[in-house]
């Protein structure tokens, strides 16, 4: 067998293989609830009422949903220009500890949200930086050195959590003190249990959007990352390139801690993230790094965890079942995409 | 410093210098066929996670210990089917569709995990390989107890040889030299790309999930979630550090594995009081960052490494 | 060689057709060959030839027809087939493991792989190359071979498989002239031991002196088949383009003053290719300077310190009496340098960007942006400018420009070229790949761009269209630069000792 490029490949080709990977996925969800003895069709209604049944359900899906709209525009900007950045994780506890350190009484006031938010995002960069300058200046493969790092951080978060950033009244809990209340972000409308770091994401992807289809830097950034010995030629500075991509994507990922403790948690833990970092992977693909597409694609993977949370603990299917679902849909996506491009022809 | 020398001198450092080193080879092998082949497999810490679990729970569930082995083994050549499936005739992202592999692999072994054993709170142990003994050799003064390893770990070094031999000096080892530099050579050659580059996929993540049920059937008892814990990454950073020779990249498990054996003694010393342990446990990771560094640009990275080959492509 | 009629037919192609999409890249093509004989398969680039002998190896899979070797039916799409039937071929674009030896190549899949290695192969290599005459070391690394030594390997490949029928798709471009006298050698020792050769070729002077027959393709189909001895060039020049189209000759012209000079220029060796060796060239207004020799003896590096992507090592670059402070792609551009790439596909494009985003690659900055924001409307007025003025057949200029043929793709890159009116004019290799009638659009460009004024530097491994454009031509050979020649002033022959370095020798003695 052997591929064949599509000249000009069918709407119906473009949608439906899409939306085929999408009922595979389902399909699959069925046949692990199958698996663990349950109702296929009862153990999709509670994951689709446990997401969006109530009010309460989509609060906690948005707020789950925004950690991972940061994260997974981090990964949209770094892949675009095959900047392989794994290390969303990391450069998320970077953010989550600017967040504590300037949060917990060394800023008065005013200031303190808007200069944490910067130094978080600068740090977040700061940790990106690294790895690509090993990249461009060494050919060292980020995507190696990235995941290293996110071990490295997660112990030394546990090193701040347990040493120096201890909070004196945890009871022996590894997690920092509390937020004074000026840095911690406002809900949208008092009342309900949403902050303005969704708010923020959203302004965060539009921003990227207009960044890569409105700016030279954004040109420069899907040149490169399709072709970088054509970008080269045509006289883009490729490596300054890569690290502004960094810079960006290191920022947008560490706003994701940020925003998750000074919206939500209002303290580190060094449980603060189950893997926002891995997963805004997931939902950067889905969305096929489309900046807008992640907003989306984000709140649909939150709605997946925390309707899976309910299902489980209505239907007893392990809550794993989330992210079986997830990295199925990944494969079955990155299939189908390419299907759409591309067909299979004999010899 | 006396202390230090105490204990690079003692045999049972030796002893576990050896055993950290074996799964780190077994997966190293593992990927080293993989990108060999010209597949990078990123899929090899959640391939390392199944098979810790998978041989584990078939050993839990009254199986021998070298079925468990088996079952291993067959969980992880399963998941380099799909890997290999995705990335070579359908020529997908390797990055991709490698991180996808592991995150799947590794949720489908906590999902099986939370199934089998709902209500379990510690997890239960089995009675893993014991220390083979070996006539002549193991009474040995101190080089009998640095020796006193598990026959896993003996079919880790096993592997190694295997695999350098097959590389080397077999035509079947040729044909897989000449496919990860150039597959149209291999292709003209009356050979088959997918077939070459699948098998070692395969074989690969088959090996990959041995050195992950090592940790189960070897090194502890019984399978906990985090237990993998990046050595599948590290791994990667052995075969760049070992330059794509199974000799070299065997050296370089040692060599990893004396400093993490190492770390472990200096936390108990006069060390380990003053720093924080934290530091010691991350000493593996900047260790691989480290070995990244100082072999960039030296190393022959096999010539389509991470390019799929397409052969209509025109 | 025989030509006797009545022999053994080794090989039968029967209407063979083969569609790629829309296009049909075969239409029902039949060929016969027999036992001894040399059949040329002529056609220019993209009549078929490569699509024809492919599918009769076994890697593409033909849509109708069949393949007869020794008058056994070949199964399709399986080169292992085609091998084991006696088929043998020499790839245009070699298929050699660089980091294996000479000997490993050789034996990579003749043995069984879970066999162990066959001993006697490296006898049979050293027997087969001194009969031949292909003379190799057997324990080298490929990856460290000169051009024309891989290509003895490839057809060292396919005579110690035994090979019966020899295939060599274009083996000539990447020789000298002296090479390739060597190589029509060891064909005719190949014939008088009974193997039978098809020859892919579109230079008819070859053709003529070394086919029995030639068979024409022309856009996929069969449009000729005759007798070597019973025709002549011009003859089968219409045949192969249908009809008379000719190429553009530049007349001869009084240059203007230097543009560009290099001094003494130097850069280090990259692996197995050299880098430039005290080089000093200069390029005058209203001149084409043609740079000849066999691909991968610096070219690429002089092609880099001209455009603009690397540095000299050591040694001067002028531009205009002066030497640049900065000397990137964009100061080059910036100065009035115009680059058109050797590699479309790599270096000139971006297959996924549309025609608007590839016009404006190099100018992005400069001329369709402001403060960092991209002037998208003004980009596609340019591309569609480009599109007009140099006769780009395309949907539109959203058109993403992987579904461009060659020539409509080089088109594009000529005119994002040329339309801002450069005064110095890179062209690498601005033919290859494409058919007769791009070649011709291409070429007059250049000749209309040097009539206006322009210094033009004219890099191509074909020393026909060399000779034919160029008003003085230079020669590179293992990174050193010849003496200028003035147009008319040297046969190919004398180049050909020039390319393969020669001369050097000589010139230093003297």
């Amino acid at each position: 067998m052997r591929l064949e490029t599509i000249p000009n490949p069918s709407a119906a080709r473009k949608v439906g293989l899409p939306a085929l990977a999408l009922l595979a996925t389902l399909g699959v969800a069925m046949l692990l609830a199958l698996i663990a003895g349950a109702n296929p069709f009862a153990v999709l209604g509670q994951i689709a009422r446990g997401a969006l049944g109530s009010k309460l359900a989509i609060l906690e899906t948005l707020n789950r949903a925004t950690p991972l709209i940061f994260t997974g525009l981090a990964v949209a900007v770094a892949f675009r220009a095959k900047l392989w950045n794994i290390g969303a994780e990391a450069q998320l506890y970077a953010g989550a500890i600017v967040a504590v350190v300037l949060g917990t009484g060394a800023l008065g006031s005013p200031l303190v949200l808007p200069v944490s938010a910067g130094a978080a995002m600068l740090a977040g960069a700061a940790l990106l930086l690294g790895p690509v300058l090993l990249k461009t200046r060494l050919g060292v493969d980020e995507v190696v050195t990235t995941l290293l790092l996110n071990f490295i951080m997660l112990l030394f978060v546990s090193y701040l959590l347990e040493g120096p950033m201890k909070d004196p009244m945890g009871m022996g809990w590894p997690k920092s003190p509390a937020l004074i209340p000026e840095a911690r972000l406002p809900r949208i409308v008092e009342g309900l249990r949403l902050h303005w770091g969704f708010a923020l994401a959203i302004i965060a992807a539009v921003a990227v959007w207009v960044i890569q289809t409105r700016t030279t830097l954004g040109f420069e950034i899907r040149a490169v990352g399709q072709n970088p010995e054509a970008a080269r030629f045509a006289g883009m500075p490729v490596n300054a390139v890569l690290v502004k991509t960094a810079l960006l994507s290191g920022g947008l990922a560490a706003l994701a801690g940020w925003s998750e403790v000074a919206g939500l948690k209002g303290h580190l833990s060094s449980d603060l993230s189950p893997g926002f970092g891995y997963t805004g992977i997931i939902v950067a693909m889905l969305a096929l790094l489309h900046p807008l597409g992640v907003v989306v694609t984000a709140i649909f993977v939150a709605g997946i965890f925390v309707g899976s949370d309910a299902m489980s603990r209505a239907a007893g299917v392990p809550t794993y079942i989330a992210d079986m679902l997830l990295a199925t849909a990944l494969l079955f996506m990155v299939l189908a995409i390419l299907l759409t491009k591309m067909r299979v022809v004999r010899g | 410093m006396s202390e230090i020398v105490d204990i690079l001198i003692s045999a049972s450092f030796w002893a576990a210098v050896i055993r950290i080193a074996s799964p780190l080879i077994l997966a190293t092998m593992g990927e080293l066929i993989c990108e060999r082949a010209g597949v990078l497999n990123l899929g090899i810490e959640g391939i390392m996670v199944i098979g810790a679990f998978t041989g584990w729970m078939a050993v839990y569930q009254g199986m021998p210990l070298w079925g468990g082995v088996a079952v291993a083994m067959a969980a992880g050549m399963l998941f380099g089917l799909l890997h290999s499936v995705l990335t070579v005739p359908f020529g997908l992202s390797q990055h991709v569709v490698g991180l996808g592999v592991t995150l799947l692999a590794t949720a489908s072994a906590s999902f099986a995990y939370r199934l089998m054993l709902p209500q379990v709170t510690s997890p239960p142990k089995i009675t893993p390989f014991q220390p083979l003994y070996i006539p002549g050799l193991s009474d040995l003064p101190w080089l009998g107890a640095a020796l006193s390893q598990t026959a896993l770990t003996w079919a880790a070094f096993a592997v190694a040889g295997l695999v350098a031999f097959t590389l080397y000096r077999t035509p079947l080892g040729l044909a897989l030299r000449a496919v990860g530099e150039n597959p149209a050579a291999v292709e003209a050659q009356g050979l088959s790309v997918t077939g070459l580059r699948m098998g070692a996929v395969i074989v690969g993540s088959g090996l990959m999930a041995v050195g992950g049920a090592f940790l189960t059937l070897s090194a502890f008892s019984s399978f906990f979630f985090e237990m993998v814990n990046g050595r599948g990454w590290i791994c990667i950073a052995l075969v760049v550090f070992g330059a794509w020779k199974p000799g070299k990249a065997v050296l370089g498990a040692i060599l990893f594995a004396a400093f993490d054996a190492l770390q472990i003694r200096l936390q108990q010393t006069a060390l380990g009081a003053v720093l924080p342990y934290q530091l010691f446990l991350a000493l593996p990771f900047l260790l691989s960052i480290l070995a990244l560094i100082l072999m960039s640009r030296r190393a022959e990275v096999p010539a389509a490494l991470m390019v799929p080959y397409n052969k209509g492509e025109r | 060689m025989s030509r006797d009629s009545g022999a053994e037919v080794v090989l039968r192609l029967d209407r063979i057709t083969k569609r790629f999409g829309a296009l049909t890249a075969n239409d029902a093509v039949s060929l016969t060959l027999r036992r001894g004989e040399v059949v040329a398969l002529l056609g220019e680039n993209g009549a078929g030839k490569t699509t024809l002998m492919n599918i009769l190896f076994g890697h593409y899979v033909a849509d109708a027809g069949s393949v007869e070797v020794f008058g056994r039916p070949l199964p399709p799409g399986n080169p292992r087939a085609a091998l084991a039937a006696g088929v043998g071929m020499v790839h245009q674009h070699f298929t050699l493991a660089g980091n294996l030896t000479v000997l490993e190549n050789i034996r990579l899949g003749t043995e069984g792989l879970w066999s162990r290695s066959y001993a006697g192969a490296r006898e049979k290599v050293a027997r087969l190359s001194r009969d031949f005459g292909l003379s190799v070391d057997p324990d080298a690394r490929v990856g460290r071979l000169s051009v024309g030594e891989r290509q003895r390997v490839e057809i060292l490949k396919a005579l110690y498989r035994d090979a019966r029928v020899l295939i060599l798709d274009e083996p000539t471009a990447v020789l000298t002239p002296q090479e390739a006298e060597a190589l029509f050698a060891t064909l005719r020792k190949a014939t008088a031991r009974g193997l039978s050769v098809i020859f892919i070729s579109h230079k008819l002077h070859e053709v003529m002196g070394v086919a029995d027959r030639c068979v024409v393709l022309r856009h996929g189909r069969v449009v000729g088949e005759v007798d070597t001895h019973a025709t002549d060039k011009a003859a089968l020049a219409a045949l192969m383009v249908g009809g008379e189209l000719s190429l553009p000759r530049a007349e001869a012209r009084t240059p203007g003053p230097v543009l560009m000079r290099l001094d003494q220029v130097s850069t280090p060796d990259r692996g197995a290719a050299p880098g430039l060796k005290a080089v000093s060239l200069e390029l005058r207004a209203g001149q084409i300077t043609g740079l000849a020799g066999v691909s991968g003896n610096g070219q690429a590096a002089l092609a880099e310190i001209v455009g603009g992507l690397a540095l000299p090592a050591a040694g001067q670059l002028w531009l205009h009496g002066q030497e640049p402070e900065t000397w990137t792609p964009r100061e080059a551009l910036a100065r009035g340098v115009a680059r058109i790439p050797e590699d479309r596909h790599h270096q000139g494009s971006i297959a996924d960007f549309d025609l608007t985003e590839n016009a404006v690659l190099e100018g992005y900055r400069t001329r369709f942006s402001r403060r960092g924001w991209m002037d998208w409307r003004a980009a596609r007025a340019f591309a569609e400018g480009i599109i007009k003025g140099y006769d780009v057949r395309c949907p539109g200029p959203e058109t993403r420009i992987r579904l461009l043929s060659g020539g409509n793709m080089q088109k594009l890159i000529l005119g994002r070229a040329l339309a801002p009116g450069p005064d110095i004019i890179l062209a690498n290799q601005p033919v290859r790949g494409l058919d007769v009638g791009a070649i011709a659009y291409v070429q007059a460009q250049l000749i209309a761009a040097r009539d206006r004024g322009a210094a033009v530097l004219l890099i191509s491994e074909d020393l026909d269209e060399i000779m034919s454009l160029s008003d003085v031509v230079h020669v590179m050979s293992q990174g050193r630069l010849s003496p200028a020649f003035a147009r008319g002033t040297m046969t190919a022959a004398e180049l050909g000792l020039w390319m393969a370095g020669q001369k050097f020798g000589e010139a230093h003695a003297a």
